[in-house]
């Protein structure tokens, strides 16, 4: 495709690496030619960087989709998913996942950005609930201020939780930041 | 549709008519950001007997008029800057200005592509931004259209005015020499053919004229850009109702 063409939101490939663009600004000085300045993310490792192009130039679209996956279960550092659309198996590797794959439950369902046949990446829900499967007792001192202990979560996540969070609680954590949230009462 | 009126206001110029003006629509294919939009409304003015000092003055007075009969007096405001209008206005010469604030001279190497990309990212982004600039004298090869300066031939008498960093008028002291026009044209024609492989052809009926044309000089001012300075507008899609977006 021509640079004319490139837009907020259209995804191209750079260097075989599929890449986002997140904004898009045009200038062209009197009597010269277009200059094109992109935010592009990177889909692969999420980085981001500016770049200048000048009018003429041609870029590759990157083919890029979504597809809604259930997470099946875990095989040493591979995720296995399914496709709710036509049940097929697929699998992301540790690496690409990042700390994602802490947060991810058997059955949850995620979207899974594919480039052409190949997941890239998945989107969690911002906020997940956890099982806590360890924890240690709490040394009782008397503070005003919360305190905190580890836990390990059933992804065997470790994460600080309040020192009332009880092994087999459920706990309900932001997966942007990693962080808990809240106890839920609900899930027993 | 017509991407410039400047050929047949110079035609108009070597029928004899020696102060015109005309405010019309122009279309520019592609050029979409937040200064431009594909159609745009162009001011341009000749006068015979002068030269592009007298239309950047012109400008000048032209735009403290607006803003004195708008009641701002000489101080306009836009994106949160005062912008003393008073004139004389700022004056540099592109190389004084490249040299400042992208440590090189375009006049010395002239070349396009850098030339253009440093413009707006290192030289207009750097220019004072409360008061109006002129960038004045071009390289030779940035101006097709523009007669050579009178002593320095390796620049052109070509001005560009710059007000809140907006672009907002080009002027020239117009090349009436029609061997020395048609030479540029088919130059550029040639780097046409080879660059976009395309045939550009040659405005016979402007150059079979040229000769005719008195020393003239003239300016074309984007009315869509004043506009916004006026209306302290951020993008042109405040001042345009539909864009090629909404269009």
């Amino acid at each position: 495709m021509d640079i004319s063409d490139v837009r907020k939101g259209t995804k191209l490939m750079i260097d075989n690496v599929p890449y986002n663009i997140e904004e898009a600004e045009f200038m062209k000085p009197g009597k010269g030619s277009a200059i094109y300045r992109f935010k592009l993310r990177n889909l692969v490792d999420g980085s981001s960087m500016n770049r200048t192009y000048h009018s003429g130039e041609k870029f590759t679209g990157a083919n890029v989709s979504t597809r809604e996956g259930q997470f099946l279960y875990r095989d040493g550092s591979h995720f296995i998913f399914m496709s709710t659309d036509n049940y097929e198996q697929y699998t992301i590797g540790e690496t690409l996942l990042g700390d994602k794959g802490h947060f991810l439950k058997e059955g949850a369902i995620v979207t899974t950005l594919m480039l052409e046949e190949n997941p890239l990446d998945i989107t969690l829900p911002i906020f997940v609930e956890l099982k806590v499967v360890k924890s240690d007792i709490a040394t009782k001192t008397d503070t005003v201020t919360a305190q905190m202990k580890s836990a390990t979560l059933e992804t065997g996540y470790e994460i600080d939780v309040p020192a009332f969070i009880k092994e087999g609680d459920f706990i309900k954590v932001d997966t942007r930041t990693g962080a808990y949230v809240e106890r839920v009462v609900t899930k027993k | 549709m017509s991407t410039s009126p400047e050929l047949y206001m110079k035609r108009l110029l070597a029928a004899g008519y020696d102060r015109i003006y005309q405010l019309n629509r122009c279309f520019r294919k592609g050029e979409r950001g937040r200064y431009h939009n594909p159609e745009f409304s162009l001011l341009e003015w000749y006068r015979t007997g002068a030269g592009y000092e007298q239309m950047i003055r012109d400008t000048e007075q032209l735009v403290t008029t607006i803003a004195s009969k708008l009641g701002m007096g000489t101080t306009l405001r836009h994106r949160g800057k005062k912008i003393d209008l008073e004139p004389p206005w700022l004056r540099f010469t592109i190389s004084e200005a490249f040299k400042k604030m992208a440590g090189w001279d375009p006049v010395i190497e002239p070349e396009a592509r850098r030339f253009d990309e440093d413009m707006v990212l290192k030289v207009i982004p750097n220019l004072n931004p409360s008061r109006p600039t002129v960038l004045m004298d071009y390289p030779a090869p940035m101006a097709s259209l523009a007669r050579l300066k009178p002593g320095s031939p390796d620049v052109a008498e070509r001005a560009e005015v710059f007000i809140g960093g907006l672009e907002l008028a080009n002027a020239y002291s117009e090349l009436t020499d029609r061997r020395e026009q048609e030479a540029r044209f088919l130059k550029e024609a040639e780097q046409i053919k080879q660059e976009q492989n395309r045939i550009a052809p040659m405005p016979q009926k402007f150059l079979r004229v040229l000769s005719n044309i008195p020393e003239c000089a003239g300016i074309a001012l984007g009315m869509d850009r004043l506009v916004m300075l006026f209306c302290d507008a951020q993008a042109i899609d405040e001042v345009i109702p539909f864009t090629v977006d909404e269009a």
